[in-house]
């Protein structure tokens, strides 16, 4: 120990800087790495060679469930819905969330605040609450649970995260640039489909994302509001408690990730384009 | 008859806001006709309401009272894309999205011109703002300065009425903003339509306009052409923000051949033409008289009529010019300008005590005496 001590004295700032650099380097590598490990084991075990109920020890590599992906009708059925919800509730929860973020960004109204409030408080509220809220709603009503209750449920909590995001870009609009539009002949509708749409366009795409995000792999409000109906997350769940989770369900996760990364990588292109 | 229409008449222009419950007047009763074809410039400090005033032209804002005329027709109430009127924005909006090309074709298709039409009248848009080539950038890949063109090139297009332009230089640095100048007064020339020109700037409004009309706290102070209101100011406001102007005061003794005299001490006296009646013998007159018009030297002055003495405070070289700041025997601060064309030695040095006279015509009595 005391051959370390006689060291050569040094800037007192340098060594500092390089251990907090390092420290932050280590730390940053730590944090990702600790988001990536769930989905990279979920991704590998959709390549394990195991036989028997239990997919959850490494076997060996195989490719043979990427082959026999849709052999299960009961996944299948179940994909095909969370699908069919997230198009439709993504597309909803898109043209209202943008029309409240373009007002909430653009005019001073009565009940303004309320309605910034309200979005944030969807944004924020705990899953089991809202799902729980919205069963009694709709068992009181006498409304049938299924796919237009879990779409309903749906577009309710993604539209809030469109309407923050439009709304954030809206507030960075140059206003002349509408006006001039209409001082060069265009009504309203065609400035808003020439001119405003284009603009806020990154955050309409971003809004969009997110709510196909969050509507795909919601299972607490769905599983509130589903009745009868499966949707894949639901249907895991059920599998899971059934004895054990196949790797076809690994494979469709993973399509599910990539597809995410795709549309990721295409909307930063694109921007990237339009930036250009 | 048609030829003798203005271009555009305001009528008794009021328009008010509600701001934090107040109602605030920023127009307060605005009058005034633009000829086809005139270099107009409405100038006055920031909130002055030459802005708001621009924009009831263009009908992005309504009057709160009174009535907008293009070329004798009422257009209170019409929406700006039903005008025949077109804006160069402060900021320039352009249509970040858009190429150059599609900027500037943007109204033109809105109007449902033929395609082929639309690129012939965009292409010689394009080369009177100089321009071309650039038709397939986008905005940003531009300077400033060529955005500027662009916002130029996309309303002229269209051929409008008028053009009204908001401070559209003042976003470029000094030298930019000079050439930008002699370049719209080309432009404007070569289009021969009516430009509506909002400044601050009092320079870039004598520069370049036919008429100006300065504004001030919602009211036109004065309007004329750039010589009457440099030489002539109408009010203290506009003696004061337009150039520098020396500001003297003093008691009427009596009033000669339609002119005040007023005297300050022996020899010492000020004349300036006032209306028949309206001063007397014993009113208070304020007076302005421009820097360059006073003349100062060691000895009383022969053989004019203005001459006060004074002492020098000041005096500042400035290569082509000398400025002498001056204290009057009265107690009045006012500045000199003088050529260094002939005499390389300074006229008087700080201490002096001098004379100073100019010819009664280049004295202006301000405002209505009350």
């Amino acid at each position: 120990m005391s051959t370390l001590t006689p060291q050569a004295p040094v800037k007192a700032q340098k060594p500092r800087g390089k251990l907090g650099d390092r420290l932050l380097f280590g730390y940053t590598w730590a944090v990702i790495i600790w988001l990536c490990l769930p989905i990279g084991v979920m991704i590998l075990f959709g390549f394990n060679d195991y036989h028997g109920k239990y997919n959850t020890q490494w076997h060996g590599f195989t490719l043979k469930w990427y082959q026999h992906a849709f052999a299960l009708p009961e996944v299948n059925n179940a994909m095909k819905a969370s699908l069919i919800i997230a198009v439709i509730s993504t597309v909803l929860a898109t043209a209202l969330g943008t029309l409240i973020g373009l007002a909430l960004g653009r005019y001073r109204f009565k009940g303004q605040g309320f309605t910034n409030l309200v979005q944030f408080a969807a944004i924020s509220s705990p899953e089991i609450v809202m799902g729980m809220s919205l069963l009694a709603f709709f068992v009181q009503l006498g409304f049938p649970l299924g796919y237009v209750t879990i779409i309903i449920a749906h577009v309710m909590f993604s539209l809030s995260f469109v309407a923050v995001t439009v709304r954030s870009r809206v507030l960075t609009l140059d206003r002349s640039v509408e006006e001039a539009a209409k001082d060069l002949g265009a009504g309203g509708w065609t400035t808003f489909r020439l001119v405003t749409l284009p603009m806020i366009m990154p955050g309409v795409t971003a809004g969009a994302l997110l709510s196909f995000a969050i509507s795909i792999d919601d299972f607490v409000v769905t599983n509130f509001t589903a009745g009868t109906v499966t949707t894949f997350p639901v249907d895991i769940y059920g599998l899971q408690g059934r004895g054990g989770i196949p790797a076809q369900v690994n494979v469709m996760g993973t399509f599910i990730f990539v597809g995410g990364l795709l549309l990721a990588a295409i909307n930063a292109l694109a921007s990237r384009r339009r930036d250009a | 008859m048609t030829d003798t229409l203005p271009a555009i008449e305001l009528v008794g222009i009021v328009k008010s806001f509600t701001s934090h419950g107040e109602i605030v007047q920023a127009v307060k009763g605005v009058d005034m006709k633009i000829a086809e074809g005139e270099f107009f410039s409405m100038l006055g400090p920031s909130g002055c309401g030459k802005t708001t005033t621009m924009r009831m032209i263009a009908g992005f804002d309504e009057p709160t009272a009174g009535e907008v005329y293009l070329h004798g027709n009422n257009v209170t109430g019409v929406p700006p894309n039903k005008r025949d009127v077109n804006m160069v924005f402060q900021s320039y909006a352009l249509f970040p999205h858009m190429s150059v090309f599609e900027n500037i074709a943007f109204g033109l298709n809105r109007k449902g011109i033929a395609k082929d039409e639309v690129t012939r009248r965009v292409g010689e848009m394009l080369d009177i703002v100089d321009l071309g080539g650039r038709e397939k950038r986008k905005p940003k890949e531009l300077s400033g300065g060529q955005q500027q063109r662009v916002a130029l090139a996309r309303a002229l297009v269209n051929k409008p009425r008028a053009l009204l332009l908001d401070e559209p230089l003042a976003a470029l640095d000094l030298k930019l903003r000079q050439a930008m100048q002699v370049e719209l007064k080309r432009i404007q020339r070569e289009v021969g339509i009516t430009f509506v020109f909002v400044t601050h700037d009092q320079g870039e409004a004598l520069t370049m306009s036919d008429r100006i009309a300065v504004m001030s706290n919602g009211v036109v102070e004065q309007l004329g052409t750039p010589r009457e209101i440099y030489e002539r100011p109408a009010t203290k406001f506009v003696a004061g923000f337009i150039g520098t102007s020396n500001l003297l005061s003093g008691t009427v003794s009596e009033v000669i051949d339609g002119h005040a005299v007023i005297a300050y001490g022996p020899e010492e006296r000020v004349l300036v033409a006032v209306q028949n009646g309206q001063v007397i013998a014993g009113s208070e007159v304020e007076l302005t008289v421009r820097p360059e018009k006073m003349e100062l030297s060691a000895n009383a002055p022969h053989g004019t009529d203005c001459a006060v003495r004074g002492t020098v405070t000041e005096v500042v070289y400035l290569g082509t010019s000398t400025n002498y700041n001056v204290r009057t025997s009265s107690g009045a601060d006012v500045v000199v300008f003088t050529q260094n064309a002939t005499s390389a030695d300074d006229l008087a040095v700080r201490g002096d005590s001098i004379w100073l006279s100019w010819e009664p015509r280049h004295s202006y009595a301000i405002g209505a005496p009350s």
